[in-house]
Formats: structure tokens, sequence, C-alpha cells
């Protein structure tokens, strides 16, 4: 009991503070990566590379004067920060991200918590994020922000609805809702990975995840060119930069989750060594170093994908929402659970390569039509060919 | 006092406080925000009897998505702002004392009353049927499968209240 004590507290220290320097070095990369694509320098002044931007930016912040408009409903503005914050920390408490540490106390699961009921404590503990924008919308009492705050609630609401149905494509293949069953179930092969087996579920889930976190092409509640910067409007110094904390966190929280759902989580693909006992500090570093590899490569999709499309007009978000994911993610969701019904109940197959690929090939059978309705009639075309025809 | 029993007490007096504060707040923004407080304190009850899925679930249904929506109609029609009191003079807030002591006085025999031997599980079968079914299963079976009828109407009738609500607010289908 005290050994769990201790090593809880130890992880939580451990996992908070690697979050909150990642996110710190998430401003930079972002910065920089932004730079690089548009063919400038960026930040690069402060220490090496630019290394000690953000320490400037966060003194810096520390030392603005806090303003508080007038009007404005005090406690909600003062707690509309931390209210969109502290739910994008909780939700990384129960994803696992790496094999069990062996001590001589025994071995240490690395995850902060693991839960039974893991997987739907991340959809639970994500919606409640929006709480801080709509809130911080309306304490400010300025229409901007109002209107950030109601698009971020319609929009959360929306997206939610389409993300759920494509994540319980995922339980119906693991079938139990504790995430380290979900890892264990995939990491029979690099084919098991749920992206494989379900990538039209992932590709519902990538487009939601990021309608969730209010990134481009989705950022329409901080809109600056039609809502100023929508819900953070009149937000300064350290309140401000609570916001953009919490966008940065729940960018790696999201990030974390399409690596655990639908990449194999700490899996090394191609080898077995990794999810066998007995477990060893080496194999620890090692699903460490795979998942954080995993993790970065999503960050850097977000920041990508950032600079290269543009904001959704918001009647076009929710066509898309309403319209296009909802009825897919729905439609998919039976036409998956009657495969994995024909395979497994009706045929007597077990979970392994051959499963997943036979289920690989029917989503690439069913991505054909979807991409040829997202893409008006064309197959996967850029805007120019219309132009051109 | 054994642990468990003190975390009782104490969401039980916050599920209480915060349900109180929920019906005299003013501001409607204000109640709804002490109501999300209070199905937060019953989710972490339903955890003390070891109902997780129940408890997740009330957090990522009320929580998460009806009281957003509640908040969403609140700002949108811009009910936010503390209006005049609605409490109808010395006959209404009458009524409301004698409603509340009655109330009250139920729950006072009911203390005492216990449930009679056919909706009684013998000690240990919650835990068994965990064991066996994992802790979805053992909600989504009965659901499924033995009150699978009374399931589907009430879908049905949610169905049709949407139905309804579609039909009244659009002018032109």
């Amino acid at each position: 009991m005290t050994f769990f004590l201790i090593s809880s507290i130890i992880k939580i220290i451990v996992v908070f503070t690697v979050i909150m320097v990642g996110v710190a070095l998430l401003t930079l990369a972002e910065r920089r990566i932004c730079a690089w694509m548009q063919d400038r320098l960026g930040p690069n002044r402060v220490g090496p590379q630019g290394l000690f931007q953000p320490a400037a930016d966060g003194l810096k912040n520390l030392l603005k004067e806090e303003t508080l408009p007038a009007q404005a409903d005090k406690v909600l503005f003062l707690l509309a920060p931390a209210m969109s914050f502290v739910p994008a920390l909780l939700t990384f408490a129960v994803i696992p991200f790496a094999t069990p540490l062996p001590t001589r106390w025994g071995d240490v699961d690395m995850v902060v918590a693991n839960l039974p009921v893991g997987f739907l404590y991340i959809l639970a503990f994500g919606s409640l994020g929006v709480y801080g924008i709509v809130l911080a919308g309306w304490s400010s009492n300025n229409k901007y922000s109002l209107l950030g705050g109601l698009r971020a609630s319609a929009q959360m609401i929306s997206y939610e609805i389409a993300m759920g149905m494509s994540t319980v494509a995922v339980l119906l293949l693991a079938g139990n809702v504790t995430l380290t069953d979900v890892i264990a179930k995939q990491s029979q092969s690099l084919f098991t990975w749920n992206v494989f087996p379900l990538s039209l579920a992932f590709f519902i889930f990538i487009v939601a995840a990021f309608a969730e976190t209010n990134r481009l092409p989705f950022d329409l509640p901080e809109a600056e060119a039609e809502l100023i910067a929508g819900y953070h409007t009149e937000y300064s110094a350290m309140k401000f930069s609570m916001f953009y904390i919490a966008e940065y966190a729940n960018m790696v929280t999201a990030s974390a989750l399409m690596t655990t759902l639908f990449f194999g989580g700490w899996d090394i693909p191609f080898t077995q060594w990794d999810n066998t006992p007995p477990w060893t500090i080496l194999k620890t570093v090692a699903t460490l170093a795979a998942f954080t590899l995993k993790v970065g490569f999503f960050l850097f999709l977000y920041i990508w994908v950032r600079w290269t499309l543009p904001r959704f007009r918001y009647d076009q978000l929710m066509a898309l929402g309403w319209k296009v994911m909802l009825p897919f993610a729905l439609s998919y969701l039976t036409v998956i659970a009657t495969a994995i019904w024909l395979l497994h109940d009706q045929l007597g197959w077990s979970y392994g390569t051959p499963f997943a690929l036979a289920l690989f090939g029917l989503n690439v059978l069913l991505a054909i039509p979807l991409f040829f309705v997202l893409d008006r009639g064309h197959l996967v075309s850029g805007s120019v060919a219309e132009e051109a025809g | 006092m054994p642990g468990t029993l003190v975390i009782f007490w104490g969401f039980a007096g916050l599920a209480l406080a915060s349900a109180l504060l929920c019906i005299t707040r003013r501001s409607a923004v204000a109640s709804a925000l002490w109501l999300v407080v209070t199905l937060f304190a019953l989710a972490a009850l339903f955890v003390l009897l070891d109902a997780q899925f129940i408890a997740v679930l009330q957090v990522l249904v009320y929580a998460g998505a009806i009281m957003v929506l509640f908040l969403f109609v609140i700002m949108l029609l811009n009910l936010g702002r503390p209006g005049p009191s609605d409490v109808k003079g010395p006959l209404g807030v009458g009524t409301a004392c004698l409603l509340g002591g009655v109330l009250l006085f139920q729950l006072w025999i009911l203390r005492k009353a216990v449930p009679s031997a056919p909706i009684q599980l013998p000690p240990g079968s919650m835990a068994r049927l965990q064991q066996e079914q994992g802790l979805v299963g053992a909600i989504a079976r009965p659901l499924f499968d033995t009150y699978l009828i009374p399931f589907e109407i009430t879908s049905l009738l949610l169905l049709a209240a949407i139905v309804g609500a579609v039909v009244l607010a659009k002018r032109k289908l």
C-alpha cells in the first residue's frame, strides 16, 4: 500500500513535469516549424536554436498586467482558464506509456491510474474541456467572446458524437474497455495495430480530434479574422497563457490517444520481444521511446496541418460534422460489427494478422466511395484540377 | 470511522450543498454549474458503490453532454445575467415549505424501511457478476437481453420527442 502510494505520487509528478516541459517546447516547435514552412527563420535568438524562448515568454507573461474587464463575472472569469487546463491533464492519467518497470519492491505499471473503465474515462473527461472555453466566452461580457464560446460548445458536442462512434469500433475488436487490454490486443504484429483493421475509424477519429482540440482547420472558436480572438479576447498575461498551455496539453493528450487506440500504444513493431515478460528496464526505456516517437509524429502532424490548410466556414464545419461524419460513423460501425461477427462467430477465426488484413481489405473498399463523396466527385484531386476542368 | 465512510459523507455533503446552491442561485449559468458539481459528487458516490461504469456514464452523458447543451441554450438566449426574483409571495413560499415537509417526512419513514427479499441480492453476487462478465457486460447483458423490449420502447419514446421538437421548431419542413 505504501509502495503503491509512493510510486503513484512519483508517477504523477514525473508525468506532470514531462507534459509541462513538452508543452513549452511544443510552443517553440510550432513557431520554428511554421517559420520553416514559410521559409523564415523563426525565434532563434534566446539560447541555442531559440531553446530558451518558451522560458522568456513565460517570464514575460508572468510580469504582464492582469486585466479584468468591467461587468465581467469575476469568479468565472478567473476560474475559466483553470477549467480548460485541468481536464486535458486529467485525461493523460489513464494512458499507458511503457511496459511495467521492475523494481526491488515489485513491478510498477507505467500508467498513472490503471482504471478498469479507462477508455470511458477518457471520453468522459475529454468532453469536459469545453466548459473552460464556454465560460471564458460568457464571463468576459464581450459579444465576440460570447460568439466564440457558443461556437466552441456547438462544435465540441457535434464532433464528440462522431469521435465516440469511431472509437466504439476499437472496443469491438478489443472486447474490453481497459486500455492495457486494447494495447495488448494490438501488439500481435504490425497489421494488428488498429489503424489497419479500422483505418476509416482512425480517419473519423483524427478529424474529430482536430475539431475537439480547436486546431486549424477547425479553430472557429478563436477565428481571429472574424472574432478577434474569440473566447480569450479579454484575457491577458498568465491567464491568456493558461489557455495556450491548455490547447497544447490537449494536443499532447489527443496525440497520445491516437497512439494508444490506433497505433499500438508503446508497442514496437516487427518484434514480440517488447510485450512478453520478464520485464526489464531496457524494455521500459525502449517502449517509452516508441511511444514518445509516435506521439511526436502526431504532434508534428497537428502543426503541419495547421500551416497547410485554411480555416473552414462555420456552416461547413457543422455540415461536415452532422451530415457527413455522424452518418458515416454510424454506418461504418454497423458494417464493421457485421464483419467481425461474420469472421469471429460464423467462420471461427481468432484475432490475428489474417483477421486484421481481411478487415483492412474491407476498409479499402469502403474508403473509395467515401473519398469520392468528400472530394465532390473527383477521386482525390487538388483544387487546381477543378479550375482547369 | 473507516476511510470509505469519510469519503461517502464528504461527497454526500457536497452533493446536497451544491444541489441547494443550484436551486437558490439567481443567475442561470451559476445554477447550471452547481448542478454539474452535484452530478460529479453523485458520480463519486457511484464509484464508492463499485459501479464505475455508471459513474463514468454519469460524467460522460450528464456533465459532458447534457449540461454543455444547457449552457449553450442559456447563453444563446442570454439568460445568464440574474433577473428579478421569481418567488411568488407568501402563498408560494408556504406551499413550497409544505411540500418540502412532506418529502422530508417520506424520507424519514423510508430511513427505516428494509427492501423486500425478492429485490435483495445475496452478498458478493455483484462482485462475482463483474468478475465473470466484466464491468460493462454486467450492465449490457440484461439491457440487451432480458430487458430488450422495454429498452427499445424507451429509445422510440426519445425518437418521438426529437421528431416532435423538429416539427415544432421548423416553420417549413
